[in-house]
């Protein structure tokens, strides 16, 4: 009795501990079924942290509509302000800027008859107009970039974020979205978070890859959709993110899902499984509903298949 | 006059739409250009098939630290806001990857210990298909910075009157670097929750980027009525309207251009070709 007591109490802080496995959901090419996926993932999943990295265009929280019991705001960076008043007009600034986003179009005052400005979507946040202003005419302060979300949905809690219009930095939201999941899970006791990533190879798809457990990539049976997928391949690869993949819609073009997963197999790449093409997908998502909530049978069968070797493998 | 052809969802036919819309203009003899700015995916190459007649490196500036030079004062660490230079008592070290080229390191380095330099990100092709002037940029992997190679590509000289920029999708720099300073952009979406949602995001950033636009909704008869609705009430006028074609997703899925394949998809690509040159009177 005592001996397994003591177990027990050794054990606790272990598993307080324990750590969180992160997979990830990407694709390359956009519109491929991933948000899709990641919802079913969601559906057939317990004690897991949901991420929505997808910062650009966010769509997860359609299908899980969360409700939302915390609201942050996200400053990525500082934004260059030219107070005019202050300004004396002698485009230092606008001669140093690389971005070209200060021009003559500022009000006269009277110093000089025009002044300048900073085109806010332009500015990239590098400072160097602020810093080398001789009448410190130029405020550089943190820019709101976007609001990032704590929410309970039906299939756990989950983590999500609102990107400004047309703002920048969205890598640096995504990994914020990703440690604060993984924080939430720690605190909840919970090992698993499931990230949705977005399309492409660039910035917020580095961010959401590093360091993560797993990459389920799923993508199409086109030539776009492989060329696309080789690209992601290589920056699995070059991350070190053990990958794994599956094709959606696979009977559109039977002959080109075979060599996709041919090429994925010499990459070291395993298939986990394809999923047929059905409009199903899109009535579930009408109703706000991952696949393998919508039906049992068909595609949402594929789907749920794919749900459990993944999570199998996690 | 330059059109982007853009949208917030992936994967909705941004690059059909481009494609098609060049080699339509150019079949009317029109002088047309296709600049694909999704670099980090691009796709055009599969569709226009071009001979490529330029291959050009892509780079961004860098600082380069001369240690021989350097006195360790901190001052280029402190200046940049990227995180790129970490200034060590024996070393001044630059990660790369997050510098954004603005070369402040340079201006504040009292011993001229840093110097500009460059380093390739990707790659600029220049070629042409059929009489469509074609170039495109490719992100290498790795990579994280899109913006400076969509700017390559988007500097490309080029003689055409008519030129399309085929956009990467989403709302933030690398779609805003695409649609900025154009003078007509088409938003494909498709009508669905996801497309409806997405379409939402790239209205208010075409807003804000003051940009003429209107919106192209491709699978037409699947989904449900929001983008429809939406549009009305927004105002927003609804250029073409694509039906979902299986002989279109085939064709697409070869790399076949789909004007050639499926003669309505041609007739829609006419239609709104026509709509978008009368829109610059």
């Amino acid at each position: 009795m005592q001996d397994h007591k003591t177990e027990a109490i050794n054990a606790l802080p272990l598993l307080k501990d324990r750590p969180v496995r992160e997979l990830v959901v990407v694709s390359g090419k956009g519109g491929t079924g991933k948000t899709s996926l990641v919802a079913s993932l969601a559906a057939t999943s317990t004690e897991t942290v949901l991420a929505d990295c997808d910062v650009d265009a966010a769509d997860l929280h359609l299908v899980m509509h969360p409700s939302t019991y915390q609201t942050e705001s996200f400053s990525g960076g500082n934004r260059a302000v030219i107070q005019s008043e202050r300004c004396t007009g002698c485009g230092k600034c606008e001669e140093l800027c690389r971005f070209d986003a200060i021009s003559w179009s500022g009000p006269g005052n009277g110093r000089a008859a025009i002044t300048l400005e900073v085109d806010p979507i332009a500015c990239e946040g590098c400072g160097v107009c602020m810093h080398f202003c001789e009448a410190k005419a130029i405020d550089f302060k943190p820019a709101v970039n976007g609001r990032w979300f704590l929410s309970e949905t039906r299939c756990g809690p989950m983590v999500h974020a609102e990107l400004g219009i047309a703002e920048e930095n969205s890598g640096k939201l995504v990994s914020l979205i990703r440690k604060e999941a993984t924080e939430l899970a720690k605190r909840k006791g919970y090992d698993k978070v499931l990230i949705d990533g977005s399309p492409g190879v660039g910035c917020p798809v580095i961010a959401s890859i590093t360091g993560a457990d797993l990459a389920l990539i799923v993508t199409e049976p086109t030539l776009s959709g492989m060329h696309d997928v080789e690209r992601v391949f290589a920056l699995t690869h070059h991350f070190q993110t053990p990958t794994v993949l599956c094709v959606n819609k696979w009977d559109l073009n039977p002959a080109i899902t075979q060599e996709i997963e041919a090429v994925a197999e010499r990459q070291g790449v395993r298939s986990i499984g394809r999923i047929r093409y059905d409009r199903a997908v899109t009535d579930a998502q009408i109703q706000k509903m991952s696949i393998v909530e919508h039906q049992e049978f068909g595609v949402a069968k594929d789907v749920r298949d794919i749900c459990e070797k993944v999570w199998e493998m996690l | 006059m330059r059109i982007a052809i853009a949208s917030g969802k992936g994967g909705t036919g941004k690059t059909t739409i481009a494609s098609s819309l060049a080699y339509v203009a150019a079949k009317q003899g029109k002088s047309v250009a296709y600049l694909d700015c999704d670099v980090e995916e691009p796709n055009g190459h599969i569709f226009l098939k071009p001979t490529i007649e330029h291959i050009v490196d892509i780079s961004k500036r860098i600082p380069l630290i001369d240690e021989s030079l350097c006195v360790h004062c901190g001052r280029c660490a402190e200046i940049c806001q990227f995180g790129a230079i970490a200034c060590m008592p024996q070393r001044t070290l630059v990660f790369s990857e997050s510098c954004h080229s603005c070369g402040g390191c340079e201006l504040v380095c009292k011993v001229g210990a840093v110097k500009e330099t460059k380093r390739r990100i990707g790659e600029l092709r220049i070629g042409r298909s059929g009489d469509i002037e074609f170039v495109d940029g490719t992100l290498d992997i790795g990579e994280a910075m899109s913006p400076p190679a969509i700017r390559a590509v988007r500097e490309t000289q080029l003689e055409a009157d008519l030129q399309f920029l085929d956009a990467p999708p989403g709302t933030s720099c690398p779609a805003v670097e695409t649609v900025r300073g154009c003078d007509l952009t088409v938003l494909v979406t498709e009508p669905t929750p996801f497309g409806l949602n997405d379409l939402k995001l790239a209205v208010e950033m075409i807003r804000v980027l003051d940009v003429p636009f209107g919106v192209v909704i491709n699978r037409s008869d699947l989904g449900d009525d929001g983008v429809v609705r939406y549009c009305e009430l927004q105002g927003i006028p609804v250029w073409a309207e694509i039906k979902d074609d299986r002989r279109i997703a085939e064709a697409y899925s070869r790399g076949d251009l789909i004007v050639d394949v499926v003669p309505e998809f041609a007739q829609v690509m006419e239609r709104l070709l026509c709509k978008i040159t009368k829109q610059k009177q």
